[in-house]
Parts: structure tokens; C-alpha cells; sequence
């Protein structure tokens, strides 16, 4: 149990959100490296291998090496964040997070005043995450933040939903999460964490550059190429279910709208 | 074996094939309601209708290089076959419409702005007046030129895959795969071929 033991009372940023059925949030994924549909990781996450795990903290460090997911564990504040969670794709659900604050993290590592940026990677284990046996994406999955985004307190690693270990299909055992941002910037399954001083690249922006910038902040004002971004479907409430309109910074503004001040965000989406 | 094959298709009433058709929609609908669609039941019967659509599509064009190639004739259904992707196609669009994106100002934002939408919508427009003809009368009245007419499924079915391939995110395999089937099935139509009494239709 990396969930419910260690649950701090603290909720940031949680205000008047009811948390999506569990079911909904561990039925309904993308998660690229497991197939395409919604239902695929839930169906084939179960062949990753989650232990031992370990997690190579290098670059812009003073402490670069393997860190083993257990000892980082054990020097961490577990707390429960219940945050909004927008897809690119205009859906949205709340889910109860139970993880520590990057920040907690990239401090054990100890960042070099010369490192701007944090890129993430991905597993890479095609005979376990099949979906990497395809095409679909340039594999490993990668991802990065501004030093100043991941340090920022909403930033969290998740190890647990709802109190329960994180699920497979969800990104076991160790996932990125931001809330401000859209669901593929929050990286899963990670295995590599470097600090560097040069952006790196992420993939869906290698995919497909016109659609998804490096920041992906949710913006409902810049729409998609494709469709629009000033509303969205929440998922889980049936058939009948209501758009709601999608809040500048999924809702986060307050706390993170500092980050930005001064840059163009239709030109920096 | 072949006439044996070509007779049954021929003695199947047409009411019967409608009447399946309309269990699928109506099935979609019940499930979608009870829970039996998934997570997402407004993607999942937006998809569900949009993919049988096409499939049914593929299958009209398959018809006729499958009699000249084998002989084997599905003939007598094509046109029930076409008018029930039609309908397939129209659920696909109103489940959009009513139930995906709702506001009615982001509509039409959506037909003119999203390219996917656009030729979506062009698909759709040019299946209207094949299904406006699809009765005995308008097989008689239009003569030689509902054949003519009729020949708005190729580019109708060239849109509807385009339009599957472009709303879908990433390297996909399975829009891309309807997409060269189709274009290959329309391109069968408009290569000369030396068999004698084979044409284009």
C-alpha cells in the first residue's frame, strides 16, 4: 500500500470536486504503449512488470544515479490531491491522487543552478507494453517542464488512486501529474528523469508539432486544430451528460498563471 | 453452387434485411442506456454507427468486382445495403450533433473550421440525394441517369474514410487500412479491363 498508508489530511486545490467512480478512472485510459482505445491499457497493462522499478535520476544533478522506487518512496510525504484531469481530446474527469510533490524528489537529486528543464521518460519493454510493438508514437513516450513547473506545488508524482496502489493502466508505479496541463503531458510508467538546460522533446509535439506544443497548457480560448477547446465532456455520467466549460488552466489559474506572465499563449500552446 | 448461392440472395425479402438493420441502432441505444457501451457510451455509439456506416459502404463496392470476379452476385441487396449505411451514417451525425457536442453555436464553427468535420459533412450531403432516389420510382423516372447519379457513392466513400483518418490521433492502423481498400475499390471501377462485358458500375 503506497496509497492509503500515508495519506496526509492536506487536499490542495481540491475546493467543492466530486472524484470520478473508480471505475471510470481505471476503465477509460490513453495510454498509447498498451493500444489505441480507451479500453486497451485496462485490458493489457497487466502484463508490465512493476517490481523492482527503479528510476534513473541524471543530467544537471549533484546526486545522478538509480534510485529504487521503494527508497524513494520511503523519504516521501504521501498525500491524497483531488484534481480536475482534462484530455486534449475535450474530456475531463476528477481523480483523488495519492503521490508527493516532484519537487520533494528533484530536491533528493539536488538540481544544478544550470538546469532550466526536466525531461521524463518512459518505459520501453515492447514484449510487455504491446502497443510499442507498433508504430503508433516515436517509442520510448517522452515528456518535459519548465524547472519552474515542475518545481511548482500542484506538480505531483502519483503512486496511488483513491488510496489503492496506482494501477497499471494508470501509469504504475510512478506517474507524472499536472493538473494545469493536458492528460498527455502527466507522463507515465516512468523510468528516467534528467535535468537539463535545453527544452526537450516531447512526443506528441515529434508527432505531430501543429497540434501539440511543448507547454499543452488547457487553454479554452486556443482551440485544437481539429476541434474546439472551450468545452468538454465530463466521462462517466451516461449518455445524457452535460458539456461543461473548460476553465483557463483547467481551473488552476490562480495558483499558476504566474508561470506564464508575459508569453503569448496561442504562440506557446 | 454459385446460382444455388445467387437465388437465396434473390429470394431474401427486402422488409426482413430492414428490419435487421433497425435492430442495431435500437440495440446501441439500450445498451447504451444500460451501461453496456463502456465508459463513454456517446463515443462508443458515435463510433459504433459512423464504422458500420462505412463498413456497409465497403461492402456496396465490393458487389460488383466480386460478381465479375467470381461471379457470385449480391446484386439484389446493394440498394438495401445503401440505404442502411445512409441511415447508419445519419444516427452517426445526429448522435454528434445531439449528444457529442451539443451547443449548437460550436456547430457549425465545427462543420466550417475542423477539416475532418467538413469532409464529414460532405460525405454525408452527398449520400442525400442517393438516398432520396432509392425507390422504384426514381429508379424508372431517372432511367440511365440514376446509374450516373448513383455513382456519388465513390466520392462519397473516398470522404468518408479521409474523414476517419483525420479525426483519428497518432499512426493508426485501422483507418488507414479502410482508406486503401476504398480507394483501391473505386480505382477497380476506372481501370480497362479486356473481359467482355464488364464495365464500370
Amino acid at each position: 500500500g503506497l496509497g492509503l498508508a500515508a495519506i496526509a489530511p492536506k487536499a490542495q486545490a481540491a475546493a467543492d470536486l466530486t472524484p470520478s467512480e473508480y471505475d471510470v478512472i481505471t476503465q477509460y485510459n490513453n495510454f498509447y504503449e498498451f493500444g489505441t482505445d480507451k479500453g486497451d491499457p485496462a485490458k493489457h497493462a497487466h502484463r508490465l512488470t512493476t517490481k523492482p522499478w527503479t528510476v534513473t535520476i541524471d543530467g544537471m544533478v549533484d546526486n545522478p544515479g538509480d534510485y529504487a522506487f521503494d527508497d524513494i518512496i520511503s523519504k516521501m510525504t504521501i498525500e491524497e490531491r483531488i484534481y480536475r484531469f482534462r484530455c486534449v481530446e475535450a474530456w475531463s474527469m476528477v481523480v483523488p491522487w495519492n503521490g508527493f510533490e516532484l519537487k520533494d524528489l528533484l530536491d533528493l537529486a539536488g538540481v544544478q543552478s544550470s538546469a532550466k528543464y526536466v525531461a521524463f521518460e518512459t518505459l520501453y519493454r515492447p514484449e510487455e507494453m504491446i502497443g510499442q510493438q507498433r508504430p503508433f508514437l516515436d517509442w520510448p513516450y517522452v515528456e518535459g517542464l519548465r524547472l519552474d513547473e515542475a518545481n511548482h506545488p500542484l506538480t505531483i508524482m502519483a503512486t496511488g488512486i483513491y488510496g489503492k496502489d496506482i494501477p497499471k493502466q494508470n501509469g504504475a508505479p510512478l506517474r507524472l501529474v499536472v493538473p494545469w496541463k493536458y492528460g498527455f503531458k502527466s507522463i507515465k510508467s516512468i523510468v528516467r528523469i534528467t535535468l537539463t538546460d535545453k527544452e526537450p522533446p516531447t512526443s506528441w509535439n515529434k508527432a505531430i508539432a501543429s497540434e501539440y506544443g511543448f507547454y499543452s497548457n488547457v487553454n479554452p480560448e486556443v482551440s485544437h486544430p481539429r476541434w474546439s477547446q472551450a468545452s468538454e465532456r465530463p466521462i462517466g455520467g451516461g449518455l445524457f451528460t452535460k458539456r461543461i466549460p473548460t476553465l483557463m488552466f483547467n481551473g488552476y489559474e490562480d495558483e499558476v498563471a504566474g508561470l506564464y506572465e508575459g508569453m503569448d499563449l496561442a504562440k506557446n500552446f | 453452387m454459385k446460382e444455388h448461392f445467387n437465388s437465396v440472395i434473390r429470394r431474401i425479402p427486402k422488409w426482413a434485411l430492414y428490419m435487421v438493420a433497425a435492430l442495431y441502432p435500437a440495440w446501441l441505444l439500450y445498451n447504451g442506456l444500460t451501461g453496456g457501451l463502456g465508459i463513454d457510451p456517446v463515443k462508443a455509439m458515435e463510433h459504433a454507427l459512423g464504422k458500420v456506416g462505412l463498413q456497409l459502404i465497403v461492402l456496396g463496392l465490393i458487389i460488383t468486382p466480386l460478381r465479375s470476379l467470381t461471379g457470385v452476385s449480391l446484386l439484389p441487396l446493394r440498394r438495401v445495403i445503401g440505404v442502411v449505411a445512409f441511415f447508419y451514417i445519419l444516427l452517426h451525425f445526429v448522435v454528434w450533433l445531439v449528444l457529442d457536442v451539443q451547443i449548437l453555436a460550436q456547430i457549425w464553427a465545427d462543420i466550417l473550421k475542423r477539416p475532418y468535420v467538413t469532409v464529414g459533412m460532405a460525405g454525408l450531403l452527398m449520400l442525400l440525394p442517393l438516398a432520396a432516389t432509392s425507390n422504384n420510382r426514381s429508379v424508372r423516372k431517372l432511367g440511365p441517369r440514376w446509374r450516373k447519379l448513383h455513382k456519388l457513392t465513390y466520392p462519397a466513400a473516398l470522404l468518408g474514410v479521409i474523414h476517419y483518418l483525420m479525426q483519428s490521433r497518432g499512426f493508426q492502423y485501422e483507418p488507414l487500412l479502410y482508406v486503401v481498400v476504398v480507394f483501391g475499390l473505386v480505382a477497380w471501377r476506372f481501370v480497362p479491363r479486356r473481359r467482355a462485358g464488364s464495365r464500370v458500375g
